[in-house]
C-alpha cells in the first residue's frame, strides 16, 4: 500500500487534555502530523479536529480505532483527498510600496485570488484560501518583490458523504446501556469490517 | 444526558439544602460508595486534607502505608489482580504523583482496573513550578486510560463515579484524578453520590453481531484442526465457565497466554499449556499447522507471536476482542467477533457443533512428550547436585495444590513459575506481562493477599526483582499481609545472563549481582526466614514456609547458569521454538 495523504475528522467532547491525548497517539508511532485543527463543529459542545498525515490506509485505520479508542472521543472518521473538500488559509505581508508602484503585482494577486485584508501606508497583507499548491504559488510569485511575512493556517475539511453528526450524535445518546442496539456500524459492512 | 463535561452548577445549586463536607470527604465517601476496602497509600504535603479526613474513617476504609508510591500501585495491582476489583491508590504531588508512573504503565499494558488519586498544589499555583508541583496529568497521559485534573469540590463526586466506571468497564485500566488542595479543602453542598453507568462519548462493551458470531462457529465446525488460543480477556471478562463450556463442547485444545493462565484448570484435559517465547513447544509449533485459530480475549503480543511474518499464515483467524482497536493490530483475522466474551462465548457454544479432536489433540500430546524428554524432565528432576527452579515450583505445586495465588516477579524464575504452576482456581496468577516490570511481585502480592485472604499468596522473585522493591517488607511487617516469600536465588541477573550467553558470546556485561543476606534482612522486619540449598531441604522448608503463621521468606539457592527452554529466539516464527542452546 501506498503512503498518501489522509484527513482525519474526530468529534469529541470539549475536554482539556484531550487534545495531548490524541497528538501523542501519532507521536508515540514516530508519525508526522502535517496540519492539526481544532474548530467547534455543527453540534453545539462538539468539538472537531482535522488531522493531516501521510501514510498508507492500513496505519491510518489503526490509527482511528486508536483515536477513537479514548474515553472522550465520540467518533473518528478518515479520508482521501478525493472524499473531502478542503482549504487551507495563507495570509501575506507585502511592502505596499511595491503594489503601488508595479502594476504587474496587483494582477498577479487578482490571478491568484488573494484578497487584501489590511492596507497599511508600509504594508499590505492579503489572504488566499485555497490549497496547498496554490497558496504555496503565490509565495514563489511575492518573494521577488519582498515578501515580509507569510503564514498558512491547518486544513480544514468537510467530507462530501457525511451527513453530520447531529444524526450519529442521537445514536450515542440512544445507546444507553441495556437499551438492545440493532445496529452494531462497525459490523454492517461486510468488506468494510472496522473501517470507520 | 451524561458526557464528561463535568457540570460544575449541578451540586452548587444544592448548596442550601444539601450538607457542607469538604472535598477530601467526598473522596472518602464516594470510595466507601463504590465499595472500597482496602486503599494502598503515602501521604504527602498535597494531599494532606485527603489524609486528614481519613483520620475520621479509619473504621470503615482500611489504609495500608506502603513504603514507596510504586509499591502502592503495585499493591493496587495485585488486589485487582487476585479480587476482580478496583485497586486504589493514594499518592501525594510531585515525587509522589511520579513513583506511580511505571505501576500506571503496567496497569494499562496488562489493563488492570486501578484508582489512583493524586493530591496536587492549589489551582492559584498551577503552573509556576511551586514546591512538588508535576505535571501529572500530561506525564500520566499516555499511560492512563483516562485521567482528570480536579480544581473544584464540587465535581468530586461525578469525577470519582466516572473513574471507577472508566477503570472497570469494557477493557479495563488505570484512571488518575489529580486534585488541587484547594479542591479538597473546599466546602461544598454535597448532594451524594450517583455511580456513573453511561458516559456519551465512551461505549465500553459494543453490541455483539450475530452474522458473524455465525460465521465463527461456521468455520470452526468446518475446521479439522482447530486451535483455541486465549488471554487475560477471559478473566477479565468473568467468563471462565462460558469459555470452558465453548472448548468443552467443540473438544478445542486451548493455550493461554501469560496472562490468560489460570483462567482453567492447568489439568483440563483441552489444556495444552502456554503460548510464547518460553511457552510450551506444542502450542507454539501447531499454532503453524492449525487451521483455524480462534483468539479470544488477547492481543497478539509480539512475544507470542513471534515474528508475524511466519505467524499462522496457514490460519483462517477467528479474533474475538472486546477492544476494536487489537482487531487486526497485529494479526489480520477473518473473522472478528467484537464484543465482550462473556456475550460472545455462549453465542458461540450455542452454535457449535459437539465435537472431539482426538487425533490433532494427539498431536500436542505427541509435542509435549518431546519437550518431556528434552526439557521438563531434567527440569522437574534434575540428576545434578543443584537445584533447579522448576523442582522447586513442582514441590510446590505439591504442596499447594493449585489452590494458592502464585505472584511472579520477572525473569527466569517468572517463566520457570508461569510453566510449571498449577492452578485449579482463576485468577491466581499474578504477574507483570505486557510491562515485565522488575519488583512487581512483592508489592503486587501484599494486594493480593488483601485482595483474597481466603487463599495463600505465594510471590516468587529472582534476587534480583526482590532488590528492587524489597523495603516493601516493611509494609508487611507493619499491617500484615500473609506472603509466603520465596526468592529463587541463581546470583545473576538470570534472564539477561541467559541472552548474554545465548547471544552475545557469552559476555557477561554487568549480570553479576551481589545480595544481602536476605534472611537478615526479612529478620530486620521482623519476617522469620530461612535459606536453603540442599534438595533434602526442600519440601519440608516449602511446608513450613507455607504454614508458617504469617508472612515468611525462604531463600532457595538453585543453578547458577541454568536456562529457560523452551524458547523461541526473538526473530524467529513460533515454529522455530528451539529446545536447548545447541538447536540455536
Ligand atoms: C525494572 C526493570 N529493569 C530491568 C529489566 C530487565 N530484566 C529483565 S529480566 C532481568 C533479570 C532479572 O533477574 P532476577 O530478578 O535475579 O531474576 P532471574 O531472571 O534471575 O530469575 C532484567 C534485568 C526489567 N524487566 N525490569
Amino acid at each position: 500500500m501506498q503512503k498518501q495523504e489522509f484527513t482525519i475528522t474526530v468529534y469529541t467532547e470539549n475536554h482539556i487534555g484531550l487534545l495531548n491525548r490524541i497528538a501523542i497517539i501519532f507521536s508515540r508511532r514516530k508519525i508526522n502530523i502535517e496540519s492539526m485543527n481544532t474548530s467547534p463543529s455543527e453540534v453545539p459542545g462538539i468539538h472537531r479536529f482535522t488531522i493531516v498525515i501521510n501514510e498508507t490506509e492500513e496505519v491510518v485505520k489503526k490509527l482511528v480505532r486508536q483515536v477513537e479508542k479514548q474515553v472522550e472521543v465520540l467518533k473518528a472518521y478518515y479520508n482521501n483527498n478525493e472524499e473531502i473538500i478542503w482549504q487551507e488559509l495563507a495570509l501575506y505581508k507585502v511592502p505596499t510600496e511595491i503594489i503601488a508602484e508595479e502594476v504587474k503585482v496587483e494582477r498577479l494577486l487578482r490571478q491568484h485570488g488573494a484578497k487584501a485584508v489590511v492596507i497599511r501606508k508600509d504594508y499590505t497583507v492579503f489572504e488566499v484560501a485555497g490549497q496547498r499548491e496554490e497558496t504555496d504559488k503565490l509565495i514563489k510569485v511575492l518573494e521577488p518583490y519582498g515578501l515580509i511575512e507569510f503564514v498558512r493556517s491547518a486544513r480544514v475539511a468537510i467530507i462530501k458523504a457525511s451527513r453530520g453528526f447531529h444524526e450519529k450524535l442521537k445514536e450515542f445518546e440512544a445507546l444507553k446501556p441495556g437499551s438492545g442496539l440493532v445496529k452494531n456500524e462497525y459490523l454492517n459492512k461486510q468488506e468494510e469490517v472496522f473501517s470507520m | 444526558m451524561e458526557t464528561l463535561t463535568i457540570k460544575k452548577e449541578k451540586a452548587t445549586a444544592k448548596e442550601d439544602t444539601a450538607k457542607q463536607v469538604s472535598g477530601s470527604v467526598a473522596v472518602l465517601e464516594a470510595f466507601l460508595a463504590e465499595g472500597v476496602e482496602v486503599i494502598f497509600g503515602y501521604p504527602g504535603g498535597a494531599i494532606m486534607p485527603i489524609y486528614d479526613a481519613l483520620y475520621d474513617y479509619n473504621e470503615k476504609l482500611k489504609h495500608i502505608l506502603v513504603r514507596h508510591e510504586q509499591g502502592a500501585i503495585h499493591a493496587a495491582q495485585g488486589f485487582a489482580r487476585a479480587s476482580g476489583k478496583t485497586g486504589v491508590v493514594f499518592a501525594t504531588s510531585g515525587p509522589g504523583a511520579t513513583n506511580l508512573v511505571t505501576g500506571l504503565a503496567d496497569a494499562m499494558i496488562d489493563s488492570t482496573p486501578v484508582v489512583c488519586i493524586t493530591g496536587q498544589v492549589f489551582a492559584h499555583l498551577l503552573g509556576t513550578d511551586a514546591f512538588q508541583e508535576t505535571d501529572v496529568i500530561n506525564i500520566t497521559t499516555p499511560v492512563t486510560k483516562w485521567n482528570y485534573q480536579v480544581t473544584d469540590a464540587t465535581e468530586i463526586p461525578e469525577v470519582l463515579a466516572k473513574a471507577f466506571y472508566i477503570a472497570g468497564s469494557g477493557r479495563p485500566g488505570p484512571v488518575l484524578i489529580d486534585i488541587t488542595k484547594n479542591a479538597q479543602l473546599q466546602l461544598f453542598g454535597y448532594a451524594g453520590y450517583k455511580k456513573c453507568e453511561y458516559i456519551r462519548s465512551y461505549r465500553p462493551k459494543p453490541n455483539v453481531r450475530k452474522e458473524y458470531v455465525e460465521q465463527a462457529a461456521k468455520l470452526i465446525n468446518e475446521a479439522e484442526r482447530p486451535f483455541v488460543i486465549f488471554g487475560q480477556g477471559v478473566i477479565l471478562g468473568k467468563a471462565e465457565d462460558e469459555f470452558k463450556a465453548f472448548i468443552e463442547k467443540a473438544g478445542l485444545p486451548a493455550a493461554w497466554t501469560i496472562m490468560g493462565m489460570s483462567a482453567i484448570p492447568t489439568d483440563h484435559p483441552l489444556a495444552v499449556g502456554m503460548l510464547g517465547m518460553h511457552g510450551n513447544y506444542g502450542p507454539n509449533v501447531l499454532t503453524n499447522e492449525c487451521d483455524v485459530l480462534i483468539a479470544v480475549g488477547m492481543r497478539f503480543d509480539d512475544r507470542v507471536t513471534g515474528r508475524l511474518d511466519k505467524y499462522a499464515k496457514q490460519a483462517k483467524v477467528i479474533h474475538l476482542d472486546i477492544d476494536p482497536s487489537e482487531i487486526d493490530k497485529n494479526v489480520k483475522s477473518t473473522v472478528p467477533v467484537w464484543g465482550d466474551c462473556k456475550e460472545t462465548l455462549p453465542m458461540l457454544t450455542e452454535l457449535v457443533q459437539k465435537k472431539e479432536h482426538k487425533a490433532w489433540l494427539q498431536r500436542f500430546y505427541e509435542y509435549q512428550e518431546k519437550e518431556n524428554l528434552k526439557v521438563i524432565q531434567d527440569e522437574l528432576n534434575p540428576k545434578g547436585e543443584v537445584m533447579t527452579m522448576g523442582e522447586v515450583i513442582k514441590a510446590l505445586n505439591e504442596l499447594t495444590k493449585g489452590e494458592a495465588i502464585v505472584v511472579t516477579d520477572v525473569g527466569q524464575h517468572q517463566m520457570v513459575a508461569c510453566r510449571y504452576a498449577q492452578f485449579q482456581r482463576s485468577k491466581s496468577n499474578v504477574t507483570s506481562g505486557g510491562l515485565g516490570t522488575m519488583g512487581f511481585a512483592l508489592p503486587a502480592a501484599i494486594g493480593a493477599a488483601f485482595g483474597d485472604s481466603s487463599r495463600t499468596t505465594v510471590a516468587i522473585i529472582g534476587d534480583g526483582g526482590f532488590q528492587m522493591t524489597l523495603q516493601e517488607l516493611g509494609t508487611i511487617m507493619q499491617f500484615k499481609p500473609d506472603v509466603k516469600i520465596i526468592i529463587l536465588n541463581n546470583q545473576f541477573l538470570g534472564m539477561v545472563r541467559q541472552w548474554q550467553q545465548l547471544f552475545h558470546e557469552k559476555r557477561y556485561s554487568f549480570v553479576d549481582i551481589t545480595s544481602p543476606d536476605f534472611v537478615q534482612v526479612a529478620k530486620g522486619f521482623g519476617i522469620p526466614g530461612k535459606s536453603i540449598s540442599k534438595r533434602e531441604d526442600l519440601v519440608a522448608s516449602l511446608s513450613g514456609l507455607l504454614n508458617s503463621k504469617g508472612s515468611y521468606l525462604l531463600e532457595i539457592m538453585v543453578g547458577k547458569e541454568n536456562n529457560v527452554f523452551p524458547m523461541v529466539p526473538q526473530g524467529r516464527g513460533v515454529a522455530e521454538i528451539i529446545l536447548s542452546k545447541d538447536e540455536l
